[in-house]
């Protein structure tokens, strides 16, 4: 008898390191929709709509400057306390925010993942696609300031700033990796739920956003094991010429990215099949 | 053969997780105990299992339209859940060839702040369309909906009717090659469902299979030529419709037991007497609680009373889910005498039924003549009437109900 073929085979449990690529692929079309529903449906009635783009980063490196670089006096690089608070804050909450954002893909879709089936994984990339694109625009209000410098002639870009797409891709891996896997353990302990946004802020400050590891002193050791610290720094560098950076830093980071990337990944394939009777 | 389920199982886990089956389970994991070892010990806290479903086999044959009926808590929804792979089966193969439309819902994914338009593609997409297929059915579907004008209107602004069209018409118009459908059909005005059991109608006869599953009968009929019927979790029949639609309504039949009326039953009494047995029949003398729709009702009673009246009040009232009377039978408004013996007293009543399909409850009363009560049983049986008629052309003309008491006139043209 021939094999029959069949386009669809549902068992109890699939190959683990199977991903289902094929259909993610098969599915591109909603990935885009879903995009565009994030990116749409954030500003509706809002009067400033895009701009609140800018206005969070700026309103926080603001603050910083205020609080760390006026107040308590901390040492900063760069031309200017602003300037480096920006070129931190902005790599910083587009990984913060691909990890809470991605944290809660079961727990907030889980009506719509009861209901019907599409690749779930089209959700979380759908989030990160957005996050990329908010980067962007807040990378152009970065770049304006950074130009005004420039002109001044006190900042020194070097060919470093050319790694600035692998850094982005390296923290998007990082923080969709990280967010599925608390997506996929918050769907059993809602604990994660409260603790997520608190270690999101202990992790900013043992990362280079508000202390240069340059000025870190003994506890240098503490931000440079956050793997954005290295990306951030190299960032940082590359535009400014100012700023801690090694290629072992560097290897370090993209290294934790890859790992946890997979991790997230296979941890949310095995999460999503049952989820549905567990959350 | 376009569908094949194998032995499919699914259990599910009852009580809280926490901590401890938490802990349980990775203890299990890695002393090899694999988790079925206490699923059927009740004792342990937590660590109870239930199989929703248990070995269910059936094929389906390209074009076939499949009833799946079964009482709430049967399984209907899981099998459907795990046929549209929103939840992995525990047990078994399911294979299936083309793409799958599931429909568990309407409106799934539909986002308050987009608009109509921008809904109709996102909506289209999750069901598993793609963005071509849309746009070519797009206008096709703003029609089906009627909701030209608003479009370009946030959904969120729509008149739930309005909502509910559009969520319909998306999906009425997925055009995969296996299409699973749940109960959405009960959304809507009475207009609109009509309009959507045409249009299931034709999809059916496009030659498409379509898997079903309804509480209504009449829609069943009306779709499926084929139909399983599903029993806690198990798979008790694979027939033609009709014979699974008669099974499923048999099975159906709720009695009070033997008919016995317990102790305590009574809302009111004055110690006189008591009900003790009420025993409900169809016109062939079955014991049954489902009516064909218009059948008469049959009950035999038994009171056992300690006083003698020349002439006594029985009275059975009809009410509806909410517990509001509707429907009110008494002796008196026919003009019958019942006298009342000390002793065993049997009574066999038919009541016509003009009661619309739906579930009732029944309440009995055995009273003086002027109303003082003696014994009144609250809600002491449920009946449910079909939307099926004795014959095949004296059931329930529509898809919806009105009211819950048919009326009568006499119709003239002038």
């Amino acid at each position: 008898m021939p094999e029959e073929h069949w386009d669809i085979i549902i068992k109890p449990k699939k190959k683990w390191y199977d991903l289902e690529l094929k259909e993610l692929f098969r599915n591109r079309d909603l990935l885009f929709l879903f995009l565009r529903r994030d990116i749409v449906s954030v500003y509706k009635q809002t009067l400033l709509g895009p701009l609140w783009f800018f206005i969070q980063p700026v309103i926080s490196s603001f603050a910083f400057t205020i609080i760390f670089s006026v107040i308590a006096n901390m040492k900063t690089e760069g031309p200017s306390p602003f300037l480096f608070y920006l070129g931190g804050m902005i790599p910083w909450l587009f990984f913060s925010t691909c990890v809470v954002n991605n944290a809660n893909t079961f727990f907030q879709n889980q009506h719509v993942f009861g209901k019907v089936y599409f690749p779930r994984l089209l959700m979380p990339l759908s989030l990160t696609m957005s996050n990329i694109l908010k980067f962007s625009l807040q990378l152009l209000l970065f770049l304006i300031i950074w130009f005004y410098h420039f002109y001044q002639g006190n900042v020194a870009p070097n060919f470093y700033a050319l790694l600035l797409p692998i850094h982005l891709l390296a923290m998007a891996m990082m923080g969709l990796g990280i967010g599925l896997l608390f997506s996929s353990i918050s769907i059993r302990f809602r604990d994660i739920q409260f603790i997520i946004g608190f270690i999101m802020q202990l992790a900013m400050y043992a990362s280079s956003v508000i202390i240069p590891v340059s000025s870190a002193g003994k506890y240098k050791w503490i931000i440079l094991a956050n793997p954005v610290s290295a990306i951030i720094e190299n960032f940082k560098y590359g535009f400014t010429g100012i700023g801690y950076n090694t290629i072992p830093g560097l290897a370090y980071s993209y290294g934790c990215a890859i790992v946890i990337f997979m991790a997230g990944i296979f941890a949310f394939k095995s999460a999503e099949r049952t989820f549905v009777d567990k959350i | 053969m376009i569908i094949s389920v194998e032995n499919i199982g699914k259990k599910y886990r009852l009580g809280e997780y926490n901590l401890k089956t938490a802990l349980r389970d990775v203890k299990n994991k890695f002393t090899g105990n694999s988790i079925s070892a206490d699923e059927n010990d009740r004792t342990l806290a937590g660590g109870n299992f239930v199989w929703a479903l248990k070995d269910i086999h059936f094929q389906v044959q390209p074009g076939e339209v499949l009833g799946i009926i079964g009482k709430n808590g049967a399984g209907k929804s899981t099998l459907l859940k795990v046929l549209s792979r929103v939840t992995a089966p525990s047990t078994g193969t399911i294979k299936i060839k083309g793409r799958v439309g599931s429909l568990l819902e309407v409106g799934t994914g539909f986002h308050p702040d987009l608009t109509g338009r921008e809904n109709v593609f996102l909506n289209g997409a999750i069901l598993g369309m793609n963005k071509k297929e849309i746009r070519s059915k797009f206008d096709e579907i703003v029609d089906f909906a009627g909701v030209q004008k608003y479009i370009d209107t946030p959904v969120k602004r729509y008149s739930s009717g309005m909502y509910v069209r559009l969520a319909f018409a998306v999906a009425a118009h997925l055009e995969p090659e296996i299409l699973i459908v749940d109960e959405v059909l009960a959304v809507g005005d009475a207009e609109f469902q009509e309009k959507c059991v045409g249009k299931m109608k034709s999809v059916s006869g496009l030659g498409r299979t379509v898997l079903f599953v309804s509480h209504n009968m009449g829609t069943i009929r009306h779709l499926c030529d084929r139909g399983i019927l599903l029993q806690n979790g198990k798979m008790t029949m694979d027939s033609g419709i009709e014979n699974v639609i008669d099974a499923y309504l048999k099975s159906n039949a709720m009695l009070l037991h033997d008919g016995t009326v317990p102790e305590n039953a009574s809302l009111q009494n004055s110690g006189e007497g008591r009900w003790e047995r009420i025993v409900m029949h169809n016109r062939k003398g079955e014991m049954t609680n489902e009516y064909f729709y218009g059948a008469p009702i049959q009950l035999d009673m038994e009171f056992d009373s300690q006083i003698q009246l020349d002439k006594c009040l029985l009275g059975i009232q009809v009410k509806n889910h909410m517990n509001e009377s509707i429907l009110d039978f008494v002796n008196i408004y026919d003009k019958s005498d019942l006298p009342l013996n000390k002793g065993k007293n049997q009574f066999r009543v038919e009541l016509n039924n003009p009661l619309h399909p739906g579930k009732y409850y029944l309440n009995i009363t055995m009273a003086r003549y002027n109303g003082v009560p003696i014994d009144v049983l609250e809600s002491i049986a449920e009946i449910t009437v079909s939307n099926l008629g004795e014959t095949a052309d004296s059931g329930y003309p529509f898809g919806w109900t009105n009211g819950y008491i048919k009326g009568s006139g006499i119709w003239n043209k002038g």
